[in-house]
């Protein structure tokens, strides 16, 4: 076992502890916190896996703009302690049901797909510059595509919150 | 040399199922949301993963897109959230179904010509 895969084992097992932790909080500020540490395991993961361009995206744009968004809202939204409806056992057991199968086909492929699937992938890095390159020299239209994306969003987000002040004003004036 | 491949896929399918029983069981609006950023995340790490596995660097410009995407789903659906909370007080998604105030689609579009 190489140092690579000892850094790979335990970033996985950063990232499976603290998503689990996140999805499991009650209180939301907390489970926000370890989805910032699973997301920078993520980044760490990726500089790993041959992309730093894309892990330091990760630190800055998950771990750090839309975290940092989530608590705002987090921190705006005054919940009532324990106000977490219990959800039904039968759906639970149906939930954990399909999983089961769901982790068990995925192990069956794991462990029987052959001994090409075994050998350990070569390591290699995509160098940012290389990777900005081709980026804009391939896939302009995309990149052209998603600054579209995230304007319209930025619109729909804007109309979104004053019509949401809108409707409140006008239910208090009859 | 690094893992073989079936564990990152393994690592990626482990976080998606645990993003999908996140939105699946939490009765909070913002939880659901955090579960699908959970989701996105698993699928920018089996990108990457492939990308390393097939020496294309096309997966990681899918993990670059994912991130994008995700930046502008969160934006529009925190103020969702936040348009909910102010018109119900609450986060539940129960309560979009048991509020008296219920908007109807066509109504929620022209709030102000209903106010009498």
């Amino acid at each position: 076992m190489t140092v690579y895969a000892v850094f790979f084992y335990i970033i996985a097992a950063l990232i499976i502890a603290s998503a689990g932790l996140a999805i499991t909080r009650k209180h939301m500020v907390h489970a926000v916190l370890y989805l910032v540490v699973s997301f920078i395991a993520t980044a760490l993961l990726f500089y790993l896996l041959g992309a730093p361009l894309v892990g330091i995206f990760q630190v800055i744009l998950y771990a750090g703009a839309i975290m940092v968004l989530f608590l705002f809202i987090v921190m705006m939204i005054r919940m009532a302690p324990g106000a977490d409806r219990p959800f039904p056992a039968g759906h639970f057991i149906a939930a954990f049901g399909v999983c089961g199968v769901y982790i068990a086909a995925a192990l069956v492929l794991a462990f029987f797909s052959g001994p090409e699937a075994g050998r350990p992938m070569a390591a290699a890095a995509a160098s940012p510059a290389a990777f900005g390159f081709y980026l804009f020299d391939q896939h302009w239209l995309a990149v052209e595509m998603i600054s579209i994306l995230l304007l319209v969003a930025l619109i729909g987000a804007l109309h979104l919150g004053r019509a949401g002040r809108r409707k409140q004003s006008g239910n208090k004036e009859p | 040399m690094i893992v073989p491949y079936t564990h990152v896929m393994l690592l990626g399918a482990i976080v998606f199922l645990m993003g999908m029983i996140c939105t699946l069981t939490r009765r909070n609006l913002i939880m659901i949301i955090v579960g699908l950023e959970i989701m996105l995340n698993a699928a920018a790490i089996v990108f990457v993963g492939a990308g390393l596995q097939f020496q294309q660097i096309e997966g990681q410009v899918m993990a670059l897109f994912i991130v994008a995407v995700a930046a502008a789903e969160v934006s529009v659906g925190l103020a969702m959230v936040v348009c909910i909370y102010r018109q119900r007080h609450s986060i539940d998604p129960q309560c979009i179904e048991n509020s008296p105030r219920v908007p109807d689609p066509k109504a929620a579009s022209e709030p102000l010509t209903l106010n009498p």
